[in-house]
């Protein structure tokens, strides 16, 4: 009887489930909608599938860079399109190792491998290449102006000033120039023309003059002038460092340094290589084990100027000395500095002759 | 000169298209103003006999106004001009302006002395050097330094350095500064070649992937197993290394939690000594009996 009772007390007030249903249809009514991550299309997921590893310039025009999953400040979306980026790194890993694994399965019959474009392998073909064995070129440097100093008839002098009044930073960059180029003096200009710097250094029988020219506290400009009538190159100067800030730079010794000239692979650079060579003196003091390079790329020239120790035969330590800079040829001109007569064998154009990301002169 | 003064109030008061004003000075911008000043007596349209000294491409004119033309103004200035050699210049500027005002004369002379000043420097100015400012774009400037960094990744210089450097060390440039032989050089490359994967200090690229997994593979290490016992059991870990070495067996596996045992990491608490015993089956009653 009791029992009885008791089941119909709770069938009267817990009967709601029959009303309602099974309690899961409950929390469908009392609790809103719970928002499923929209899935947003990200325009570059078909790219990142279908990238073949060959080229790394397949990409469309019209890819635009993919969105920063780190900025999307919903929680839940956040880790979607994190297990969606990682989900698509996976894959193509796995599409590397398949094909690493298949030509190693094939093996001598795999296809070539594929090499990956870079603006030096695509350079406009330039047609002043030098041939290292060419008869012409051979023939024309060993007449040129630095034929001099190549077969050692003269030793190299180099006179280094600036432009009138310079500030500190020139003058640390002109200390720092003389004491990496042996055989260098620097003087102040004060106020002289430079076809006058041109007389007196003859007269004191220098063969190179270099002189910095400075705007804004900075140097920016460098135009190294090859003496008896030799050739004027004139350069725009960037990103300077001197040597008090390179972090634990070691100082420089009085050392006949090596040079080293990279990539000056055109007739021009040749030229401009070969005046870089004359700067310094024909027999490198190996015992001081200083090298300055100038290593051209994209016709940027970068000077380093490094202290070098073979560890074994097949490493090297270098340890960076003295100043380092970027010099952009800009124009060369044939004889000593003349700007409203001179002869210019090259001026950079910049409407003409920057027109192709490819194309390089030096 | 009835006319001028009507002229001059007129000017003065109301508006004059030629003069400047500021805050303590008026300007006269009349090109044929003897000073260049607003005032009574040097302005020259307020003024019908006036004179003047003016220079066009290095040669000094005077200009002289009466009141006879100045129906005629076409025909109202007088040009004359004055000779290249200053003193004569200065006597031919008394002579043509004789009768003349005193204050006409003196400021014609003086602004005929500094013209010939101001000549002479631009002629030797000319002689000089002369800065040539050359104008940057700032979109220009800003490509080539982007395209001097690229470049610069691209360069690798200092790889590009050490492998010349190589390069000479094997053509033999360096002579004998080395004491490197073409013997040893060959053993040292056949070395190179066997000894290239396990070598990782020469790999200055990151561990790849795969190699990770060569090494967990090959090298199976077996490491005894660290425990730490916690602060707080340190006094009691004391007591449990005396305990233990009574027939308990108690295993201490406290973790501090600071996980796995670095190889560098040194044991902060005092070492623990730990005694294990095998609980034996207790042994089996045996009823003995005793013989008589």
């Amino acid at each position: 009887m009791f029992y009885c009772v008791y089941s119909t007390f709770i069938s009267t007030f817990y009967d709601l489930s029959k009303i309602l249903g099974p309690p899961t249809s409950w929390f469908i009514l009392s609790f809103p909608k719970m928002a499923t991550p929209k899935k947003k299309k990200m325009p570059v997921q078909e790219e990142i599938q279908d990238v073949d590893n060959d080229s790394a310039m397949a990409v469309p025009s019209s890819a635009i860079p993919p969105p920063n999953i780190s900025s999307i400040k919903n929680k839940m979306r956040r880790t979607h399109e994190f297990i969606k980026l990682k989900r698509q790194r996976r894959k193509k890993k796995e599409l590397q190792k398949k094909r690493k694994r298949e030509t190693e399965a094939l093996g001598d019959e795999a296809p070539p491998k594929k090499v990956p474009k870079t603006i030096e392998n695509m350079r406009v073909f330039d047609e002043t290449m030098v041939d290292p064995q060419d008869e012409e070129v051979l023939h024309d440097e060993a007449h040129d102006e630095m034929a001099s100093y190549f077969s050692r008839d003269t030793r190299p002098k180099v006179l280094i000033t600036s432009s009138d009044r310079p500030r500190s930073t020139t003058t640390r960059f002109l200390k720092e120039l003389g004491q990496c180029i042996p055989n260098s003096e620097i003087y102040y200009r004060r106020g002289l023309d430079i076809k006058k710097v041109i007389t007196q250094a003859l007269a004191k029988e220098f063969t190179d003059i270099i002189v910095i020219n400075e705007d804004r506290r900075k140097p920016n400009g460098l135009l190294l002038c090859h003496l008896p009538d030799g050739p004027t190159a004139h350069f725009k100067i960037s990103n300077v460092k001197l040597h008090d800030e390179i972090k634990r730079a070691p100082k420089s010794t009085e050392h006949y340094p090596e040079v080293i000239l990279n990539n000056f692979n055109t007739r021009l650079g040749h030229t401009v290589g070969r005046m870089f060579a004359a700067l310094f003196p024909h027999d490198p003091q190996f015992s001081g084990r200083q090298a300055v390079t100038f290593h051209n790329q994209r016709d940027f020239i970068f000077f380093r100027h490094h202290r070098y120790l073979f560890k074994n035969n097949k490493r090297v330590g270098l340890n960076e000395l003295g100043p380092r800079f970027t010099l952009k040829l800009r124009s060369l001109q044939k004889g000593t500095f003349d700007s409203k007569f001179g002869e210019y064998e090259w001026v950079h154009k910049r409407h003409e002759m920057d027109t192709s990301r490819r194309k390089f002169f030096l | 000169m009835q006319h001028d003064d009507v002229i001059w109030s007129v000017i003065n008061k109301g508006f004059c298209s030629f003069k400047v004003k500021t805050k303590s000075q008026k300007f006269c911008r009349n090109e044929y103003s003897l000073t260049g000043l607003c005032n009574r007596g040097s302005c020259p349209l307020a003024n019908s006999q006036y004179a003047t000294v003016r220079e066009e491409k290095g040669v000094c004119f005077l200009y002289m106004k009466t009141i006879e033309r100045a129906a005629f103004p076409g025909r109202l200035w007088e040009k004359v001009k004055l000779s290249r050699n200053y003193e004569k210049a200065l006597q031919q500027i008394s002579d043509n302006l004789i009768y003349w005002p005193y204050f006409i004369r003196q400021k014609c002379k003086q602004r005929f002395t500094k013209i010939t000043q101001y000549l002479i420097r631009m002629r030797k100015l000319t002689l000089k050097r002369q800065k040539k400012l050359v104008p940057l774009s700032r979109k220009v400037e800003k490509r080539e330094r982007r395209k001097e960094q690229k470049a610069l990744v691209a360069a690798q210089v200092e790889n590009a350095i050490e492998k010349e450097l190589l390069e000479r060390l094997k053509q033999g440039t360096y002579g004998d500064i080395y004491n490197i032989s073409q013997t040893a050089f060959d053993k040292a490359l056949e070395e190179e070649e066997v000894s290239s994967e396990s070598e990782a200090e020469e790999e200055k690229e990151g561990e790849l992937e795969e190699e990770m997994e060569e090494e967990s593979e090959a090298e199976v290490e077996y490491v005894e197993d660290f425990e730490e016992s916690d602060i707080s059991d340190i006094e009691d870990g004391d007591k449990f290394a005396e305990e233990s070495t009574d027939e308990e067996d108690k295993d201490e596996e406290g973790e501090k939690g600071k996980g796995k045992w670095k190889p560098g990491m040194r044991r902060k608490r005092g070492k623990v000594e730990i005694e294990y015993e095998e609980e034996r089956e207790p042994a089996k009653r045996q009823t003995v009996r005793l013989q008589p």
